[in-house]
């Protein structure tokens, strides 16, 4: 076969050192994916501890301190290090130069450096963890972490704060790609949603990252040095602590659902055969949510002294991040409508994504009325909104992206039937694990216990049940997507008959992405009546 | 940001052009990092000034001001001769780019020493934050602390910008003498300087809202 020898990124090189020096953009994207991928893996081996913990109200197979450091390994592991870097660092980095027809990133060694930063920082962190862990939860709340805590705050804060940088690098390297090298005729308003919520997204990482980091340093300056910035006994504030870091760390949900957003606009246009409904709108609506993301870190403090006026403030601003956000989910139901749809596993994960998203967004709604807040804050109703938020939002899109990219990144499918089932089993899962934790927190059971009052038990159950379903769902894709590698069937440069200047190369592409520098003559998302549906395309299924 | 060969452009650019302006663009955004990554320390030394005028007053009076206002002016020196340098190196003029670096870096390291002079004066009265800290008023102590604790977590960060910008400096001095820039490419003078003037102009915020503020 002629393909198989032809040169791509995969195979001009296999030495451990043409990967750990690697400056091509779709290398380092696969040294981060195996990354986040390990990170998934010991967050979730966390999650499942704290799911069989609480499956009865007693608290029997762990004690409350060790318990409290499983959740937060669980939220450090699974915001910093995989929720945040999942899409942008893995499918952005692969993606955003293909799409503009580019030969790489603007700063390649910037790019290298950054996955060397987040490797660092994810095992400064990981090294605290294992030698004693810490209990503060993934929020280092002060006094608690710089005062009262005496566990391993430290090295999990340093580990978080060196990650930062990883991040701030790659938002510099995805906004000065996309300013300086877009292929000649690939004018703004052509460029792709994907490029467009990659943008928005950098911006945030430029913006909020270095908050945190200054945050998290002062953290560690007042627990290491009793420099006091935030311990009341040492003159300062812990609310202004509390400012801060929410400052970052609530524009950094939208670090992790806009880039899914972006995802969730290129599988409803390619697998409903139709243009984006309201592609400037969309695009702009991005912005839009970054913006009014910046506005809004008062919510998190409904009960921390704030005072009414300023509550109302950010309660109002709050729901204003509702329109943006609706008329996103409005557009890509517009969208299907009357389109040619093709039920194809990326599809399911961007329909499931759009009603989970859905759901996720209208809680929010009701937590940003003050009222209800102080009636649910610190229940189980507000973990359930933010894991609507970032497992049926975020990690939907990161697999839908996945799964659709997957050909391209590897030059092999993977196996079509097997992934539907897996996107339905995580559908349902999700939703039996998450929706049991509405009801309970709504009926006052608060978050970050190890037990529980019994009439609390049988939605716990459920919930536990669901994440055993939940995982199965995780595990398969991991399983197939493996195979995959040897067994799948050699994909064309193009399966889904999709527009977009990645699918004009190679599968996988050549080192330099483009033979020839494309040029691009068209919008985004040209999507005719009279193209072939998807499904005749897909050769399985 | 230089990810490139003198003389000519790295692979992935179309030419030198494309890639002066993205190594500028990159150093615009990079700056702005450093803006919010400043702007979490001055929102809480904003936020405390606020909250405790009186002791943040009495701390700020045992600042030296004269060496504050020599280093002010030392700084301000070392942006133009900054300036001369990107200046030199566009239109090509091999020893007064080498001059302007050196005597930038001089200046730079002069702003460093006062510093020190500064802190260890600091040490020796007890102002330092820990357990060592006295101050006379013990109801007005744990404000003064913290006066201090943000005095020297925020020119301790600055003065980290400043030993970084001297390594810039070195790096840029013995490429200079080697001859590596000109005008066909003095992109590494200039974002290097964009960086220079940056941390001189924390310094002229810092100056003002540490040293000067209730003086009278």
């Amino acid at each position: 076969m002629e393909s198989a020898r032809r040169v791509d990124y995969l195979n001009v090189d296999y030495g451990v050192r043409s990967w750990l020096l690697t400056t091509d953009h779709k290398r380092i994207a696969l040294l981060y994916l195996v990354s986040i991928t390990i990170m998934f893996m010991i967050g979730g081996l966390s999650a499942v501890a704290i799911r069989l913990e609480l499956l009865t109200p007693a608290g029997d197979l762990l004690q409350a301190d060790n318990y409290n450091k499983l959740f937060t390994m669980h939220g450090v592991v699974m915001v910093f290090f995989f929720l945040i870097p999942s899409i942008p660092a893995v499918l952005g980095n692969f993606l955003l130069p293909l799409m503009i027809g580019a030969r790489d990133v603007a700063f390649p060694r910037l790019n290298l450096l950054s996955w060397y930063v987040f490797v660092t920082g994810g095992l400064v962190t990981l090294f605290g963890m294992i030698t004693g862990g810490a209990d503060t939860g993934w929020t280092f709340y002060t006094p608690y972490s710089t005062a009262a805590a005496t566990t391993k705050v430290i090295p999990v804060a340093l580990g978080v704060f060196i990650n930062g940088f990883s991040s701030i690098l790659t938002g510099l390297n995805f906004i000065v790609t996309i300013h300086t090298l877009r292929a000649p005729g690939l004018r703004w308003f052509r460029l792709p949603l994907f490029v467009w919520t990659h943008y928005a997204t950098s911006i945030i990482f430029i913006l909020g990252t270095p908050v945190i980091a200054i945050t998290l340093a002062l953290v560690g300056l007042e627990r290491g040095f009793h420099i006091g910035i935030f311990d009341p006994a040492l003159g300062g504030d812990p609310v202004l602590f509390q400012h801060l870091f929410w400052f970052y760390s609530h524009p950094a949900v939208y670090i992790m659902i806009l880039p899914s957003m972006g995802v969730i606009s290129e599988l409803v246009t390619c697998f409903a055969r139709k243009k984006l409904y309201g592609y400037t709108v969309v695009a702009g609506a991005s912005f839009a949510i970054a913006f009014l993301g910046f506005l809004v870190w008062g919510h998190h403090m409904f009960t921390s002294s704030q005072t009414i006026l300023s509550g109302l403030i950010f309660s109002f601003l709050s729901m204003a991040v509702a329109i943006p956000s609706a008329v996103k989910v409005f557009n890509w139901t517009a969208t299907l409508y009357r389109g040619s749809i093709a039920w194809s596993a990326p599809m399911l994960y961007a329909l499931g994504f759009i009603g989970l998203f859905t759901i996720g967004g209208l809680t929010g709604i009701m937590l940003a009325s003050t009222g209800l807040d102080v009636h649910v804050h610190d229940t189980y109703f507000i973990v359930a909104h933010f894991h609507y938020i970032m497992v049926g939002g975020a990690i939907m899109g990161y697999l839908g992206g996945l799964h659709y990219w997957w050909p391209k990144i590897t030059g092999r499918m993977y196996p079509e039937p097997l992934a539907r089932i897996a996107g339905l089993i995580v559908f349902l899962g999700f939703n039996l694990t998450f929706f049991p934790q509405f009801v309970l927190g709504y009926l006052g059971m608060p978050r970050r216990y190890h037990a529980y009052p019994e009439e609390f038990q049988v939605l716990n159950v459920f919930s536990t049940a669901g994440a055993s379903v939940l995982g199965v769902g995780y595990l398969l894709p991991l399983l197939y997507f493996t195979w995959s590698l040897r067994y799948g069937e050699r994909a064309p440069a193009n399966p889904w008959g999709a527009t977009g200047l990645e699918w004009q190369t190679s599968s996988p592409p050549p080192t330099e992405n483009f033979a020839v520098t494309p040029v691009v003559t068209q919008d985004a998302y040209d999507y005719h009546e009279a193209a072939a549906p998807v499904s005749e395309v897909l050769v399985r299924g | 940001m230089a990810e490139a060969v003198h003389g000519a452009h790295a692979h992935h650019f179309d030419d030198a052009v494309q890639q002066r302006e993205a190594a500028t663009l990159g150093m615009w955004i990079f700056l702005v990092t450093e803006v919010m990554f400043f702007g979490g320390l001055f929102t809480a030394y904003v936020t405390y000034r606020a909250l405790y005028p009186d002791a943040f007053a009495h701390a700020s009076h045992h600042l030296d001001v004269v060496l504050g206002t020599f280093n002010t002016a030392v700084l301000i020196t070392s942006s133009l001769t900054m300036a001369l340098a990107v200046y030199a190196a566009q239109v090509g003029r091999r020893g007064r780019l080498v001059a302007c670096l050196c005597l930038t870096a001089l200046l730079g390291a002069t702003f460093l020493v006062v510093k020190v002079f500064e802190y260890a004066e600091k040490f020796e009265h007890h102002l330092v934050p820990g357990p060592a800290f006295s101050w006379p008023e013990t109801a007005e102590a744990p404000n003064v602390q913290l006066f201090y604790s943000l005095y020297f977590a925020m020119t301790g960060l600055h003065a980290l910008h400043m030993v970084i910008g001297l390594g810039i400096l070195t790096w840029l001095i013995l490429g200079a003498r080697r001859g590596r820039f000109g005008p066909a490419y003095a992109t590494p003078v200039e974002v290097s300087g964009l960086y220079w003037h940056f941390v001189d102009i924390v310094w002229i915020f810092l100056f003002p809202l540490l040293y000067l503020i209730g003086r009278h």
